[in-house]
């Protein structure tokens, strides 16, 4: 991948981390959605980015995944990072053809990624998400947490060392969104082969954030209030209750909500 | 792989991709196939079969058997009812009110009521035959029933006017020939004008001179000058009842018969609506399904997107109007023998109204916008396209050229007209203006789609 925009993304150098946000700022007319955030993703991280509706989550990941322009500032990749294949992108609304089955989805794709072996890694991916039964189902027939699974397939079947996923376990029952984490985390546990895929998600549950991120960013108002380890947010909102407790009196501290 | 491989290859993925789409879209497919044909077939009818006569009640008040004195000969005036309303439906009535109650309730478009007079005022010489005309309906039945009575009524009156062009020239030669003058109302045996001045100077030579010799000179030069002005009045007579004649000269092009022309024009339409909507609905698809973002990532180029959404529109269109024209074929006679010229012509064609296509597609945000947006510029598009010029005023017609010339309808119509009618300007004229447009709009699209959201 190789977007441009106002705030251009390029090639950063090699043992750096994989993705690096300078001075990012987003103006939508009059409104300011993102404004001079910085922070950094290394290889094999997992980083939650919280925030109340409207914070600049989605803005934030899209301008990282090259779909929107960002009007400030800079996003840099390693060089490890070769074209939008080594990034995987799942957007807050499914993005899948409605009238292809699942596995007509995820082959297409396969083939676009130019996957060595295309059955063996749909076939693989179907087992992961648990639709191998309803492969041939059409997307338009599945259910909205049924069509979100699919929707994060996409981004993993190419086993991307970066992943950029929005919201990705919303609208997945308990049991599915514990198989996403558990697929997200296998992918990003460090393996013989090197270090595992870095993943940048959003998300609105801050137990998974608790239990499956390595670090959290806080962003509202589109200002990045925090980054650090979960335990830590739980720390700074005054290390009492869950995230949840500790992100609502952190944000209160600070006059935001 | 090379990245043009790569981008062939990708193209070929979204290609098939599409088609799947399209075979599962039964009610696309549907009208796609199904509008083309209905436009062949209702052109072929149209064009093979003359167009319905309005119905018009006639009412005869003359005499039966009773005739009119035209030239010499007596014609029944139902043959000359017949002749007027040749060009109509006629229902014979007997009474006026009947013929009105017939025009009020719809059964006939108009009425025309033949007076018992009309045999007395054309025979007189000095009055009109009139004929009374009563009709009903909205403007445009009116426009039309008039316009063919008119029509016939001037029919009429020119085969009067030759009659009686006929039986005048008829009694010059009489008189000039001289014989029986019988049906003149002369004498049986007279001598014919050409003969007189002869026959004069034959006497006059005679005749010593005097008096009397003078006379007969001076009558001798005015037979001679009525025998030679009546013979140019008999040439007169002749350009009288068709005193303008038109030789027309084509200046530019080569004449296309209404039949041709008019498939040439269905055929253009139909490429233009399964180009416009197709390219244009499966682009905005891309988008309002999200996936346009994912694609443009990385997987697929958007100049490689662009391609992909021409030829799947182009190629779709093209076997549809390939259909088409052979459908019509039944019905209008077509030179096969340009069928090479035809397919360049479809192509091009089809290239330009699918780039436009892609333009519309790159701009909406979703498939009804989009398809909207093609109909709404498409069909005024094509109406302009056709519009004559001195049709309007001369200012609206070079902006309606401007806004033709920009648009991909008029270049297709010409290429196609110049395919399969041999039609000027060229066809290579015709080609260049459309891979002009085509660049055109296909880089607007790419501007476009520089948003993926």
């Amino acid at each position: 991948m190789n977007p441009a925009g106002a705030g251009a993304i390029s090639a950063g150098r090699a043992g750096e981390p994989l993705l690096a946000v300078h001075g990012l700022g987003k103006r939508f007319g009059e409104r300011q959605a993102l404004r001079a955030i910085d922070f950094a993703v290394a290889p094999g991280e997992l980083v939650a980015v919280v925030g109340a509706n409207g914070a600049g989550k989605t803005t934030l990941l899209s301008i990282v995944a090259g779909v929107q322009r960002a009007s400030a500032g800079q996003v840099s990749f390693s060089p490890v990072l070769r074209g939008g294949r080594a990034i995987g992108w799942a957007p807050q609304q499914p993005a899948l053809y409605a009238r292809l089955s699942v596995r007509e989805n995820l082959r297409l794709f396969a083939r676009l990624e130019r996957l060595a072996d295309v059955e063996r890694a749909v076939d693989e991916m179907l087992g992961q998400i648990g639709l191998r039964e309803r492969a041939g189902e059409r997307v338009e027939r599945l259910s909205g947490g049924n069509r979100q699974r699919v929707n994060v397939a996409l981004a993993l079947i190419s086993r991307p060392p970066l992943l950029l996923l929005d919201e990705p376990s919303a609208g997945l029952d308990p049991v599915h969104r514990g198989h996403l984490w558990e697929m997200v985390g296998a992918l990003a546990r460090r393996s013989t082969e090197g270090p595992g895929a870095s993943v940048l998600f959003s998300s609105h549950h801050l137990g998974e954030v608790e239990r499956y991120a390595t670090r959290a960013i806080v962003l509202s108002d589109g200002e990045l209030l925090f980054d650090g380890p979960p335990a830590a947010l739980v720390a700074a909102g005054g290390g009492k209750g869950g995230l949840d407790e500790a992100f609502v009196r952190f944000l209160a501290e600070r006059g935001r909500r | 792989m090379s990245t043009a491989g790569a981008a062939v290859e990708a193209i070929r993925r979204l290609l098939g991709k599409d088609l799947v789409i399209l075979r599962r879209s039964r009610l696309l497919v549907g009208v796609l196939v199904v509008y083309p044909v209905a436009i062949a077939l209702l052109i072929g009818l149209a064009l093979s079969r003359s167009p319905a006569k309005p119905t018009v009640a006639l009412v005869d008040e003359t005499l039966p058997g009773q005739t009119i004195e035209v030239g010499g000969q007596r014609v029944p005036v139902s043959a000359y009812a017949g002749q007027l309303l040749g060009q109509v439906q006629a229902r014979n009535v007997d009474t006026r009110a009947e013929a009105i109650a017939q025009v009020q309730s719809g059964r006939a478009l108009a009425a025309v009521v033949i007076p018992r007079d009309i045999v007395a005022r054309i025979e007189s010489g000095f009055r009109q035959g009139t004929l009374e005309v009563l009709y009903n309906g909205d403007a445009l039945e009116q426009s039309l029933v008039r316009s063919e009575l008119n029509s016939a009524l001037a029919q009429a009156n020119l085969g009067f006017s030759e009659e009686i062009q006929r039986a005048a020239s008829q009694a010059i030669g009489h008189l000039l020939a001289g014989g029986n003058l019988g049906e003149l109302g002369g004498p049986a045996n007279a001598v014919g004008l050409h003969e007189v001045p002869g026959q004069l100077r034959a006497i006059i030579a005679r005749q010593p001179p005097g008096a009397d010799r003078s006379s007969l000179e001076r009558i001798e030069r005015l037979a001679s000058y009525a025998a030679q002005n009546l013979s140019l009045a008999r040439d007169v007579l002749s350009t009288v009842g068709q005193p303008i004649h038109a030789e027309s000269r084509l200046l530019q092009g080569r004449r296309t018969p209404l039949s041709s022309f008019a498939v040439v024009v269905a055929v253009s339409v139909s490429l233009m609506f399964v180009c416009v909507l197709l390219a244009a609905g499966s682009l905005a698809l891309e988008r309002e399904e999200g996936v346009l973002a994912r694609l443009a990532r990385g997987l697929v180029s958007r100049e490689a997107l662009i391609c992909e959404k021409l030829a799947l529109a182009g190629g779709c269109a093209l076997v549809l109007s390939l259909a088409m024209l052979a459908g019509i074929g039944v019905f209008v006679s077509l030179d096969w023998g340009r069928f090479g010229q035809w397919l360049l012509a479809l192509v091009f064609g089809a290239l330009a109204f699918a780039s436009l296509g892609v333009a519309i597609g790159a701009l909406a945000r979703d498939v009804r916008a989009a398809s909207l947006l093609a109909f709404l510029l498409s069909l005024p598009l094509a109406f302009l396209a056709l519009v004559p010029s001195g049709a309007v005023a001369s200012g609206l017609y070079d902006v309606i050229e401007a806004i033709s010339f920009v648009f991909p309808f008029k270049a297709a119509l010409g290429a196609l007209d110049a395919a399969v009618n041999g039609a000027a300007p060229s066809i290579a004229a015709s080609l260049a203006h459309l891979i002009a447009l085509t660049a055109l709009f296909s880089v607007l699209a790419r501007v476009g789609l520089r948003r993926l959201e």
